[in-house]
């Protein structure tokens, strides 16, 4: 059945005519630069005021939430194997400066951020979110990597929160988890889910023993 | 078996311990395949079927590049099962070093990533070593001389809960819980299902968390507890799971639970602990048999609950101290 879902190739920096016509779902794969950057890099640019390793903006429009799977070898060079995304709603609140500063246009990571997010955040900077798969496709993703360009930080931030700038070929699958404008493929599954969980739920009492912050509405989102 | 026997030398136990690790990193148990390709064949939502064949063709060039299957390297931890008759060369102090070498340059030479930090100032060893990390367990067999070596890689931060439930919440409340654990971690695919569940019943809190991750670790798909109404509540949890209405990634479809597995342990009589264990899609395990005369055998099911380690109450009762005398 996943014959269906259309796969779309693109190269980077993506253009905005690019973006605009990706459609939830759609399975993408990337050529080109990007770069990975999470917390470790955030904090230091947007929180410590450092200048980016590099001028982004000139480089790559494409930000990885990665750590990948690394060494470095005794002559300085690099050993990827496996990248994987890390959970990205938890650099929700870096992105707003995060886009004035980088210009990054697209966002890679796992699990997507809200829907809200995407609309007050997202759609100003003319950006898209892509998921990757699994979210353990740590090899397919690997083989897409034809070059380390450079690992920017090292010393300083550690192989999982360095800034890695990599040069990638067919580097997916990864699917199209929100639009320009602003939707969530995310949400839009859960809603469907949502409608069968209070059938499930019949009949099974609650606990006797209660806990803070307890809810019954099970279609609620737990992140952001 | 003589009381002489040979020991098992430390490099030996070094050696395994990075072949397990590597084996883990990059080679899907076929246990675990197995059920995924059933699964990817049976799947109706369209976009979870896509996810479970983009992870059956992940899995093939894990091992065609010889690369580790997920970067996630999760949180790699050993477990010891010691014959009671097996010696070790500088004994179990060697065996934690030697595991911890291990485990440092498989890390380096997989490469697998250095997921490993120190929780407050955040230092990494880059190594996968450090306090308390690999953590060890260990656990004995009775009339055997050799050590068993098991390491999993388990994703470290979704898909687990704990809550202490009370004999009058019965298996409703344990279903209730099962349920809400896998509907919070499930949405957007956070626990990367479908996974092995593990649910640990009973003991102090403690045990309960224990347990129920060795469940989710440490037993193959397919396999069933001994004690048959456990066994029945195992499969039922199963199909609950799977009727939840959602896939891989949390899209529409029902792909979410691979096997559920359930390890019990006796508990305060006024509460029935329970906790929830997401085994995820890169469902990392392997294991190693030393034996003293220099063999290792590899295989991919721990074989760790026992007979022996499932054993219940003791030979002692009041009164019958006189009646043997
Ligand atoms: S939960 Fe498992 S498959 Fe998912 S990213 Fe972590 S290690 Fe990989």
């Amino acid at each position: 059945m996943s014959g269906m879902l259309k796969e779309v190739r693109l190269k980077t920096p993506v253009r905005d005519e690019d973006l605009r016509r990706l459609e939830l779902g759609n399975v993408v794969y990337l050529d080109g630069l990007i770069y990975t950057g999470r917390e470790g890099v955030y904090k230091r640019v947007l929180q410590e005021g450092m200048d980016p390793p590099e001028d982004l903006r000139a480089l790559t429009n494409v930000n990885f939430h990665c750590s990948p799977a690394a060494s470095v070898n005794a002559d300085g060079s690099f050993n990827v194997g496996a990248v994987t995304a890390t959970a990205s709603f938890r650099f929700s609140k870096w992105l707003p400066q995060w886009f004035e500063v980088s210009g990054a246009k697209v966002i890679i990571g796992k699990g997507g951020m809200s829907e809200a997010d995407y609309r007050s955040v997202f759609v100003p900077a003319r950006a898209v979110y892509l998921t990757t798969v699994g979210y353990g496709t740590g090899a397919l993703l690997g083989r897409g990597i034809r070059k380390v360009r450079a690992a920017h930080w090292l010393d300083d931030l550690g192989i999982a929160q360095a800034m890695w700038v990599l040069e990638v070929e067919k580097f997916g699958p990864l699917l199209v988890e929100s639009d320009l404008d602003g939707n969530s493929l995310f949400e839009r599954q859960n809603r469907i889910v949502n409608q069968g969980l209070a059938r499930l739920y019949e009949g099974l009492k609650p606990p006797s023993l209660s806990r803070y912050g307890e809810t019954d509405d099970r279609g609620e989102e737990l992140i952001g | 078996m003589s009381t002489s026997a040979a020991v098992i030398k430390a490099d030996a136990v070094e050696q395994a311990a990075y072949d397990v690790m590597v084996k883990a990193g990059i080679e899907i148990p076929d246990d675990y395949l197995g059920g995924i390709q059933a699964m990817a064949d049976t799947e109706e939502g369209d976009l979870s079927a896509f996810v479970l064949r983009a992870m059956l063709e992940n899995y093939e060039a894990a091992k065609q590049d010889r690369r580790a299957m997920c970067a996630d390297t999760g949180v790699p931890r050993f477990y010891v099962k010691y014959g009671n008759e097996a010696g070790v060369e500088g004994g179990p102090v060697a065996v934690e070093h030697r595991i911890r070498r291990a485990t440092a340059r498989a890390t380096h030479e997989v490469p697998l990533r250095p997921n490993r930090v120190h929780p407050l100032s955040r230092r990494d060893n880059d190594n996968n070593v450090g306090i308390n990390a690999p953590e060890i367990e260990y656990s004995f067999e009775p009339d055997a001389d050799w050590v068993d070596i098991t390491t999993v890689h388990k994703g470290g931060l979704f898909g687990t809960d704990y809550r202490m439930l009370f004999p009058a919440d019965g298996i409703d409340g344990i279903k209730r819980f099962y349920l809400d654990t896998l509907v919070a971690f499930g949405k957007r695919g956070l626990a990367c299902q479908p996974a092995i569940v593990g649910i640990g019943l009973g003991g102090s809190k403690d045990t309960s968390v224990v347990l129920g991750k060795q469940a989710a670790c440490l037993r193959t798909v397919g396999d069933r507890n001994p004690d048959p109404e456990i066994a029945a509540l195992e499969l039922e949890l199963k199909e609950i799971g799977n009727s939840i209405g959602m896939g891989a990634m949390g899209f529409v479809g029902s792909s979410m639970v691979v096997d559920c597995h359930i390890e019990v342990g006796y508990t305060h009589t006024g509460g029935m602990p329970m906790s929830v264990h997401c085994f995820c899609l890169s469902s990392r395990r392997a294991t190693a048999r030393l034996f003293p005369d220099g063999r290792i055998e590899y295989r991919t099911d721990p074989q760790w609950f026992t007979p022996y380690l499932r054993r219940d109450s003791v030979d002692w009762a009041p009164g019958r101290m006189e009646a043997a005398e």
